[in-house]
């Protein structure tokens, strides 16, 4: 190492350490208090049980006793609905914006394409209460959505459109929308179009040419668009609070009400571990993708 | 060729409604005159003048400014140290630091949320408003730290390069060169960081102890007792709010025109 090279990490670790400490003393340490609480057993009155001898603790196998109980049928049901609406929602976002994405970055006349953009942008930033608000408003019962049912005739009284899988997956993909349009307009944007033409010049259909020339070229996307709906889909809370009822409770609501209401933080640690581990494994996928396809539109 | 182009219009144009609609409806009836039901009943600035006399809600937004701008003030600090460490320097550890600015974006807020309170329950701090801001600070840097790095990778060295070998000092440099340079990220930075410091539900409910009720957290308690013209009311004051924070980050965001030759 030269010493020039030696001065610039010095400078590189005196501007860090300001970051290091916050993100140290408030995030990593607050996450290892979290993943330590998840190995106790909530005592009588809330917090932790104390344990008697760490020894015999451990080996009575104890300590995994949250991790067990999150197995139990009523929370595994719980895990499978929260999973299976991330799916549904990225899948549903995934085919409503790829042809809006396309239409932005190939069809819509290059003058317009900003404005377009940025009208996916601004509901990208704000507020996801709000937005979510706006369902709740809009399905209520004596709400917009029912008067438009009762004035066309298709019903006479107003219907429970609320507090359903159908709503929290309404509010889901309204919610996450312009994280899939984004950056599939960002790797649509790159496409060279010449190579459409080629594909057409050289004689294949056009359908063909959109599934092997388009959508291969524009993978990079789709993968991050998948990773920027489904992972905060999986962790949910406002949504599924707001806009489902108590049938419909997700991963994300089990852990807040362990946490705030029950007052059962080792189960609600345990949790929040299981969608973490969950999260970390899917963006460990991406960035093994990433790697392998030399594209990130992501990070 | 022609109807392909067309249906795709179609379809997009679709889509723009699905995102505005239900915002543009939210906003309508905040003006609405009855606060019975759905229907429009005439035009008036009733509810907005009530949320005035809301001590509640007022309560909730001078919690809100006062977190927002103490986190942004600090996070955009914080940020952009450590963009400039990572866009300008090499070090041991870069990709470790990397890591750990994308977790807070990365881990679900529920996750970062339960960790902040229980930590602070294990360590005996206070529930309040300072808890807020530190949990604030704690998911923004990362924001900042990614708007600013990028600002940087954009700009050209040999600036810099060239007042240090005009005989400015490496601090002298940074004010007088790097800085406003990078200026524009920074401010854009912070700017969003005053967006999602505002907006912030999930983390925020955690940590905030009695009496440091923010804005998110007024109107979700409201809204769940009912809905009422009045959160209409507040959530449209919020919602312009963070559009022309927005509006304004972005346009700083944008390089500057190219400038002709001549």
């Amino acid at each position: 190492m030269t010493g020039g090279e030696r001065s610039s990490e010095r400078t590189a670790f005196r501007l860090l350490l300001p970051p290091w400490v916050i993100l140290g003393a408030f995030f990593l340490l607050p996450l290892g208090v979290l993943f330590l609480m998840s190995f106790g057993r909530r005592g009588t009155y809330g917090g932790l049980k104390p344990i008697e001898d760490l020894g015999t603790y451990i080996a009575s196998g104890k300590f995994l006793a949250q991790y067990a109980r999150s197995l139990h049928p009523i929370y595994l049901q719980i895990f499978w609905r929260s999973l299976w609406m991330a799916v549904v929602t990225t899948a549903v976002c995934l085919l409503v914006s790829y042809p809006v994405a396309y239409y932005i970055a190939v069809v819509a006349p290059a003058r317009r394409r900003n404005l377009l953009v940025g009208l996916v942008v601004v509901p990208f930033w704000t507020s996801f209460l709000i937005r979510t608000y706006a369902w709740m408003f809009i399905l209520r019962t004596e709400g917009l959505a029912n008067r438009l049912l009762m004035a066309s005739g298709l019903t006479s009284r107003p219907v429970e459109l609320l507090y359903n899988d159908f709503s929290v997956l309404i509010g889901l993909v309204y919610g996450e929308l312009p994280f899939m349009i984004l950056p599939l307009y960002a790797s649509l944007e790159k496409l060279d179009l010449s190579l459409l033409e080629a594909s057409a010049d050289l004689g294949a259909p056009r359908r063909s040419t959109f599934w092997r020339v388009t959508v291969p070229m524009t993978m990079p996307g789709v993968v991050a668009g998948i990773i920027l709906v489904f992972v905060p889909s999986l962790g949910q809370f406002i949504v599924s609070d707001l806009l489902g009822g108590a049938k419909t409770i997700l991963a994300g609501n089990l852990i807040q009400n362990q946490l705030a209401v029950a007052r059962n933080t080792p189960f609600g640690s345990a949790v929040a571990f299981e969608l973490t581990a969950a999260v970390l494994a899917l963006l460990f996928a991406y960035t093994v993708y990433t790697k392998r396809t030399g594209q990130d539109v992501l990070l | 060729m022609r109807r392909r182009a067309t249906l795709l219009g179609v379809h997009a144009a679709l889509v723009y409604l699905f995102l505005y609609a239900p915002i543009a409806i939210l906003v309508l009836f905040s003006f609405n005159r009855t606060n019975q039901t759905a229907v429009w009943q005439g035009f008036t600035l009733e509810w907005y003048r009530s949320l005035l006399h809301n001590a509640l809600i007022l309560s909730a937004v001078r919690n809100s400014l006062l977190v927002g701008a103490v986190a942004t003030a600090i996070a955009t600090v914080v940020g952009t140290l450590a963009a400039l460490a990572l866009g300008r320097h090499e070090f041991r550890g870069k990709g470790a630091t990397r890591a750990l600015l994308y977790l807070p974006i990365i881990i679900p807020e529920i996750v970062v949320g339960a960790a902040l309170v229980t930590f602070f329950g294990v360590v005996g701090l206070r529930l309040s408003l300072a808890t807020v801001v530190i949990a604030h600070v704690v998911f923004s840097i990362s924001y900042v730290a990614i708007v600013v790095r990028a600002r940087l990778s954009g700009f050209d060295r040999s600036l810099e390069e060239a007042a240090l070998d005009l005989g400015a000092r490496p601090l002298q440099t940074f004010w007088r060169v790097t800085l406003p340079l990078i200026l524009p990220g920074v401010v854009s930075g912070a700017l969003l960081v005053v967006t999602i410091s505002i907006d912030d539900y999930v983390i925020t409910s955690f940590v905030a102890g009695v009496g440091a009720t923010t804005l998110p957290l007024q109107i979700y308690s409201m809204l769940k007792v009912g809905v009422t013209p009045e959160v209409n009311a507040v959530s449209t004051l919020l919602l312009a709010g963070t559009i022309v924070l927005i509006l304004v980050a972005q346009r700083l965001q944008q390089p500057p025109p190219e400038r002709a030759e001549g």
